[in-house]
């Protein structure tokens, strides 16, 4: 460490990131602090993490760059940046659950002894740290038996334990209950009395609030506003991550809804990672025909799985879903889409897409019995519908037969919601529809649904974004801990909502 | 997300083709031009008629078990059991000309040669539905069910015959089952059967891959199962159809070794699924699944058969024969690499590209602890 406290250690200099042909930081300006806690406010896509990955070697930066102490450098490798001083504490633990807690912490740089590696240090090391932490259990211990909050304390412990100068933290506390994140924040005074400059990432504005010394507001790739403590509030941060500044378009009217398309009764979902608990909560919902509904909840609330067991992917615990009135109980998910259920999955690499297929082939391979002549695939016709599809969504793309990884995030998106289309969805359920896509295609992506909605398609879309509630939605329901807490008209506030949430008590 | 950024795109991957498709996705096609020419060189009975035909006919075997291969490979898993399930059909085919004794009635059922054909082909695609229904339905790595069922089936080979080779194919014109020489033996305008009988299954499944929907959910389910099973793709019945019919190859082209041999030997066979194996991987096909065709495959098992009947040809020892061959193989994984790019393809989580903005999501660095559901699922808000 180099110069006293306040000094800028750390600081990004006009920082641009693209990820093919999408800008996800836009020349970001950004300074670390000695002894300081600095926290970065965004909504989800607003780039907090991809620079993250760039201050911490993760990735390298597009253009711009990157001053460590006053000088030009570049980070080849986390390993790289590590040994500069500077530590990342992923939102997504990166222990290894096979090993025990001292094999983790020192994983990759074992302290050597005379046979091999010298254990007994490296278990004096660990429980010293593991004091500090205040986490009583033996370093033998395998890190798969702790809780996950134990899982991130020690992922920190490994942070501190090469005696990082600066330290990032990515959601650390979105694991840990209540008294976890107290010794946390008691740690995090210990670092920055130390000396130890401090990146803080969180979805829980308050909590973060609590600890940080310095706020920088990150919008859309752009930094858009910074402040000292003493100078913001919650009021502040949630105004400047917003943003009043685009148009995701405005619910359609002129049309009267149908009967109820959706019924759901009671509908309970178990945690696969916890039994003992309900991820939905019995849960009662009526979407009628051309209705739009937003949900809104922070991770953990229970919008995916809700969607999940509509669409007939997880398994449902108790309760009862009517669809147009025939009640969706054992179907498998091709029989649900003959039903007319139509789902966008929230991962659309992992689920919603086949890389290895081109544009066409992913659009109509839900409805492939529309594309058979004589019981034989037929090219001609497997090419109409595909141009149709793009027509329809709007995909930009010259053909058909491009791969489907050559396009666009948001191009890709309307691939999936063109698929779903093809299968002539009564109810269209949308798990997160514009994660990972820019700001004009979500707005296309927004207006595509409304447009259907008027015709008569019934709308759930789920979104951790709160401005995306306040788009095309009549009715917005608010999510917390697999219940309704809250359920809005489309003149609600951001505030309002974001209050209901759980994520942040409005003023 | 502009027109102009989706058409560099495109006008980027357009070039990428000009220059590398004829290279790259002609590789198996230029190899084997390569090969025909050296050996024509080398020596001059190579390039005749009746050698062609001969070395086409020994093809013939590795391109009806690289088919199979092909069809699960293509959905992301493998058969290691084709070599076994060749020689089981095999004996099974030499029993039942030999007689099934129905000791009840005091008789001995001498079944006509398409019933013993057919039966055998059963056989085989009995193993297959055994090592279909292992990774479908109780998710057995498709590596162990498979090895597992190598060794199984291959003992109850040995078992049946006490592990001496069953002779005697030929039949009785007595009882009316003559003919099982046709397969191995005769010809069709001068064309061996095995290679016909090679051209129907490649045509059969060239048109099941292109032109039916079972080859479409098949590409869908072996390049990104969890997408496909979300739009409706009966992915299981797909992973269980694709062994039954690697079964039925294997079957197939046990009944035609044995014919060309007249002889069904319990240890045929062995390691014939590692050529199969490396058949489909010099044709092309990405062993990750969701890539590959038939017609690669035929030309891999035309570059592996003429390689190795051309290194016999000019007395090359059979030491050096595995070396060169082990090096084809090489050689043409390092190739598929170069096609499709060295992308990790991990079970549950983004591929390329990379989704941008969605950063913040749990996804990324692919946390060993869990897949990206689990992770959802436990980052519980604690506010």
């Amino acid at each position: 460490m180099t110069g006293g406290f306040d000094d800028v250690v750390l600081e990004a200099r006009d920082v641009v990131k693209n990820y093919g042909g999408v800008r996800a930081l836009k020349g970001v300006n950004f300074e670390i602090r000695a002894g300081t806690v600095t926290t970065l406010f965004g909504e989800n896509g607003a780039g907090k993490s991809t620079l993250m990955k760039i201050l911490s070697g993760v990735e390298q930066p597009t253009a711009g760059h990157i001053i460590l102490d006053g000088a030009p450098v570049v980070f080849h490798s986390t390993t790289d940046a590590r040994d500069r001083g500077i530590s990342i504490i992923h939102q997504e633990l990166s222990l290894a659950p096979n090993l025990s807690v001292r094999d983790n912490i020192f994983l990759g740089r074992e302290i050597p002894g005379r046979t091999g590696v010298d254990y007994a240090e490296e278990d004096r090391q660990t429980r010293e740290l593991l004091q500090e932490m205040q986490l009583p259990i033996e370093p033998d211990t395998m890190v798969a038996d702790l809780r996950v909050g134990q899982q991130q304390i020690i992922e920190i412990a490994r942070a501190l334990s090469v005696n990082s100068s600066i330290l990032i933290m990515d959601e650390p506390t979105s694991a840990l209950a209540a008294s976890e994140v107290q010794v946390l924040f008691g740690i995090i005074n210990d670092l920055t009395a130390r000396g130890v400059a401090i990146v803080y990432i969180s979805h829980h504005l308050e909590e973060a609030l609590e600890v940080t010394d310095h706020a920088v507001v990150l919008r859309d790739g752009s930094m858009t506003a910074r402040g000292e403590r003493a100078d913001i509030d919650l009021e502040w941060i949630v105004r400047n991550m917003v943003g009043e500044d685009y148009n995701l378009g405005a619910p359609p009217t002129g049309y009267d809804f149908g009967d109820p398309a959706l019924s759901i009764r009671g509908l309970t979902v178990l945690d696969p990672e916890n039994p003992e608990r309900a991820i939905v909560d019995g849960l009662d919902l009526d979407v009628r025909a051309g209705e739009i509904v937003c949900l809104y909840g922070l991770m953990g609330s229970g919008r995916t799985e809700l969607l999940e067991a509509i669409a007939g992917r997880g398994g449902v615990a108790d309760g009862t879903v009517l669809l147009n009135g025939v009640r969706l109980d054992r179907q498998t998910i091709a029989e649900r889409i003959e039903l007319g259920v139509g789902f966008v999955p929230e991962d659309r690499q992992r689920d919603g897409l086949v890389q290895t297929m081109s544009v066409g082939q992913n659009l109509t391979l839900s409805s492939l019995k529309d594309c058979l002549v004589n019981g034989v695939l037929s090219p001609r016709a497997e090419r109409k519908l595909s141009q149709q599809l793009i027509a329809d969504v709007t995909v930009k793309t010259d053909s058909p037969d491009i791969e489907i990884g050559a396009l666009s995030g948001g191009n890709q998106q309307k691939v999936v919601i063109g698929k779903v289309f093809a299968t002539r969805p009564r109810v269209m359920l949308l798990d997160e529809p514009s994660r990972g896509i820019d700001i004009g295609a979500k707005g296309e992506v927004f207006r595509l649904l409304a447009a259907r909605a008027a015709e008569g398609l019934t709308v759930v879309y789920s979104t951790s974004e709160v401005g995306e509630c306040l788009s095309i939605a009549h009715r917005i329901i608010v999510l917390n801990r697999g219940r309704i807490s809250a359920e809005f008209g489309p003149d609600a506030t951001k505030e309002m909502i974001m209050a209901a949430s759980g994520e942040a008590v409005a003023a | 997300m502009t027109t102009t950024t989706t058409t560099t795109a495109i006008i980027t991957q357009r070039k990428k083709r000009s220059i590398g498709k004829l290279l790259i996705e002609g590789r198996a096609f230029l190899a084997l031009i390569l090969i025909i020419a050296v050996f024509s060189i080398l020596s001059p009975n190579y390039l005749t008629t009746s050698n062609l035909l001969i070395m086409a006919s020994h093809v013939a075997i590795f391109a009806i078990l690289g088919m199979g291969m092909l069809m699960v490979i293509l959905n992301g898993g493998i058969d290691l059991s084709v070599g076994s399930t060749l020689s089981f059909s095999a004996i099974i085919g030499g029993f039942l000309i030999q007689g099934v004794p129905i000791n009840i009635f005091g008789v001995i059922l001498y079944p006509s040669i398409p019933v013993v054909v057919i039966l055998s082909c059963g056989v085989g695609a009995l193993v297959g539905l055994v090592n279909g229904i292992l990774v479908a339905k109780f998710k057995v790595a498709p590596f162990v069910a498979t090895l597992g069922m190598l060794y199984v089936v291959r003992g109850i080979g040995l078992l049946m015959t006490n592990g001496l080779t069953v002779n005697n194919l030929a039949g009785n014109p007595e009882l009316g089952n003559t003919g099982f020489d046709w397969l191995g033996f005769n010809r069709l305008l001068g064309v061996p059967i095995g290679v016909i009988i090679m051209g129907i299954i490649a045509i059969v499944l060239g048109f099941l891959l292109s032109r039916a929907t079972f080859g479409r959910w098949l590409y869908a389910s072996g390049g990104n199962e969890r997408a496909a099973e979300l739009s409706g793709v009966p992915v299981k019945a797909v992973t269980v159809w694709v062994y039954v019919i690697s079964g039925i190859c294997s079957a197939i082209a046990g009944l035609i070794l044995a014919s060309t041999l007249t002889s069904a030997s319990p240890t045929a066979g062995n390691t014939y699924e590692l050529t199969a194996i490396a058949v489909v991987v010099i044709g092309g096909a990405a062993l990750t699944g969701g890539r590959g065709t038939i017609r690669g495959t035929l030309l891999g098992a035309f570059v592996i058969g003429f390689l190795s009947d051309g290194l016999v040809i000019v007395g090359v020892s059979a030491y050096w024969q595995m070396v060169f061959i082990g090096g084809v193989i090489v050689v043409a994984v390092l190739l598929n690499t170069l096609q499709y790019g060295r992308r990790p393809r991990p079970p549950a989580s983004t591929t390329p590209p990379k989704i941008p903005g969605a950063d913040d999501s749990p996804s990324e660095p692919p946390a060993p602890t869990a897949s990206g559901q689990k992770t959802r699922a436990s980052t519980v808000s604690s506010s």
